[in-house]
């Protein structure tokens, strides 16, 4: 289905990537937000505070995140698109509830805008260092996915992709912005509603005495309902079975988990989402993503400049990773070299998926700022040695 | 068909037998709590229960109504938002003390001071059950739990006085024993407009009850019977439980304040021009 016109604002525009998110929340028909105040992710529950009565929806300041990253459930269940949005210390808070919205596969996006941890870290200054947290914060198994913009523009289109995803297969996913994209300004195109595609919520066709909450579809993700609309649902974060009751053994757990893992895994193709340029023939590709990704283009350029064959490779998911991308890659490569602002989070998922099939080299960074291109550019030299 | 019990119909009969220990007041919680939905006028449908974690907790999976299971104290926050996104609801948060008042205290007081419409039923056994019998934020001093086996040296909360001063609409305490007031007082929790709560004074004999030689479920409901006393309108600052003392029950505050949407509404209809006040989602 197409989005809502009301709330769109077709038009280029000159914003931040905070604000392109809050927009992008909006056209992707988000209608209720809960927040607590965190740089540098402040800035969309800013927008979203002003831009809601004009729309139809509600903004509520928690009292932390913690109340935030669960208010934003209840929401769900009551039938609205919801969102919340931090950077990490909160994120660090809200990991039980990506847990719980995995467990009753609750369709929701979390936006972390990251910034240098750990702990108070670097409020204001850039890292990428809550990628592993995305992935494996809450604790039990799972999958989620998550998503990294790597400009304004893309803040905007990947929060419309993240709540389609959300509600695909029911699932949280995290949009992993940074500082830098957060607040860098840039031009920003709004398209017309009838130009944006939205995928909308699973409700069962089921009558009430037919439906079970966790029966899975073919593509293993279940049709949903919504509270008051007779169904008498249960929803637990306990271990459930297709009636949504609590089962405490492992052939229900093996069920239960094993499926919430599976559906994202097994449509892990149709979910990935990367770019690549020059990689057919090259000796070494770069991976990136988010801010860094630009930082890596001029190195990419430089290297080409004394004519050494060099790829770029992007992750726009992070997580599912695009393993099978990779590994077609690893066999042909001599090296990959990847910068990320940490010391090494998304490399080491990298450096599974190749192998030993190809050199993997990383080139840390410990946030506060953006790589120097010549970090990146001395390694590219490195890696063709 | 005629000798089932009229509850049998509000409860998820496939999950019968429940998880509750002998003696246990939550079940005749529950029958005050069906018995009063049977007669608030509230279609059954529109009703939703939070729950969070412990054996209150488990009150959720057990009526058959949209119910949400979710985490240790954050029943208040969920509530909040499943009743933000379709204010049609009637939400009500059914816990424990533990739960609401210790790792969701501050959930309590804001959703409270926000005047956020939602029914907060708390029973209150004194000590955290389904983990064995710890000392918790109600637990009186020189009670014995399992994390305060020398009796506990901290002051509880006084809760119907932390309540009203967090800005709830109307509270009320009852205990197990007097199921005809506490029916009175759900019911009026359900058609109550704004943050109303309700603490319930409930024996748990197996961790609280043996270990403070409080004797079995029975003794404790005759102990509520004899020192339990009825002071509608008490000032909540009297009405703080000592160990072994008596405890005062009644409905202390029933007052009218907007709610959060009320508010929302209000102060957004004087600043934008053509605003349309927010009546829900769905």
């Amino acid at each position: 289905m197409k989005a809502d016109p009301r709330g769109v604002l077709t038009g280029a525009h000159f914003i931040d990537g905070d604000h392109a998110c809050g927009e992008g929340a909006i056209a992707a028909g988000c209608r209720f937000v809960a927040g607590y105040p965190i740089t540098p992710s402040t800035e969309v529950v800013e927008r979203i505070a002003a831009r809601f009565p004009h729309c139809g929806g509600v903004f509520i300041q928690m009292e932390d995140e913690i109340a935030s990253s669960i208010a934003i459930l209840g929401a769900v269940w009551a039938g609205a698109k919801a969102m919340t949005v931090t950077s990490g210390p909160g994120f660090s808070l809200m990991m039980e509830h990506i847990g719980l919205a995995c467990m009753t596969e609750t369709p929701v996006v979390f936006v972390d805008v990251q910034r240098g941890g750990p702990s108070t870290g670097l409020p204001t200054l850039p890292a990428q260092a809550d990628m592993m947290q995305a992935r494996w914060g809450s604790h039990g198994d799972y999958e989620i996915i998550a998503l990294c913009p790597n400009s304004p523009q893309e803040c905007f289109d990947l929060t419309i992709h993240a709540f389609n995803l959300s509600e695909q297969y029911r699932v949280p996913v995290m949009i992993m912005m940074d500082e830098c994209v957060g607040h860098m300004t840039e031009r920003v195109v709004i398209p017309p509603a009838d130009e944006i595609e939205i995928y909308p919520r699973r409700f069962t066709d089921k009558k009430p005495d037919e439906y079970l909450p966790y029966l899975p579809d073919k593509d293993l993700v279940p049709s949903m309902v919504k509270a008051g609309d007779g169904y008498r649902i249960h929803v637990t974060g306990l271990t459930h079975d297709e009636r949504g009751y609590p089962v405490m053994n492992a052939d229900c757990q093996e069920k239960c988990v094993h499926r919430l893992v599976d559906k994202i895994r097994k449509n892990a193709d149709k979910i990935v989402k990367y770019e690549e340029q020059d990689t057919d023939d090259c000796e070494v590709v770069v991976v990136s993503y988010g801010i860094t990704s630009r930082v890596a283009l001029r190195a990419i350029q430089k290297a080409k400049d004394k004519g050494i064959k060099v790829g770029n490779f992007r992750l726009i998911t992070a997580w599912p990773f695009p393993e099978k991308r990779i590994k077609e890659l690893a066999g042909k490569v001599k090296a990959f070299v990847m910068p990320e602002i940490n010391y090494g989070q998304m490399f080491f998922e990298l450096e599974r998926v190749v192998g030993g099939k190809a050199s993997v080299y990383l080139v840390p960074h410990g946030g506060g700022t953006v790589h120097n291109p010549e970090a990146i550019y001395q390694q590219i030299l490195e890696a063709v040695k | 068909m005629s000798d089932r019990n009229i509850v049998e119909q509000y409860l998820r009969m496939d999950r019968i037998p429940h998880i509750w220990c002998p003696g246990c007041g939550l079940g005749t919680t529950v029958n005050c709590f069906v018995r009063a939905l049977s007669e608030c006028n509230i279609p059954l449908d529109n009703i939703c229960i939070v729950s969070g974690i412990g054996c209150t907790g488990r009150v959720a999976g057990y009526l058959k109504l949209d119910s949400f299971h979710t985490t240790h104290g954050r029943a208040i926050p969920f509530a909040t938002g499943l009743k933000l996104a379709n204010p049609k609801l009637k939400v009500v948060v059914y816990s424990g003390d533990g739960d609401l008042i210790a790792i969701g205290g501050n959930h309590f007081i804001h959703a409270a001071r926000r005047n956020m419409d939602i029914a907060v039923i708390c029973v209150n056994n004194f000590t955290y059950g389904m983990t064995g019998g710890q000392v918790g934020p109600t637990t009186p001093v020189d009670a014995v739990a399992t994390t305060s086996p020398y009796g506990n040296c901290e002051e509880p909360f006084n809760l119907p006085y932390l309540a009203d001063c967090a800005g709830a609409v109307y509270v009320a305490r009852w205990t197990t024993y007097h199921v005809r007031q506490l029916t009175r007082a759900m019911q009026e929790v359900l058609q109550k407009k704004g943050f109303s709560f309700l603490e319930i004074i409930s024996p748990c004999p197996t961790l609280y009850g043996r270990r403070n030689r409080l004797g079995d479920g029975l003794e404790m409901m005759e102990y509520y019977k004899q020192n339990s006393e009825i002071r509608n309108g008490e000032n909540t600052k009297n009405v703080d439980i000592k160990f072994k003392g008596p405890i005062i029950c009644g409905k202390f505050v029933d007052r009218e304040r907007p709610t959060f949407l009320e508010m929302m509404n209000e102060k957004l209809s004087a600043k934008i021009p053509n605003y349309k006040p927010y009546t829900g989602l769905v």
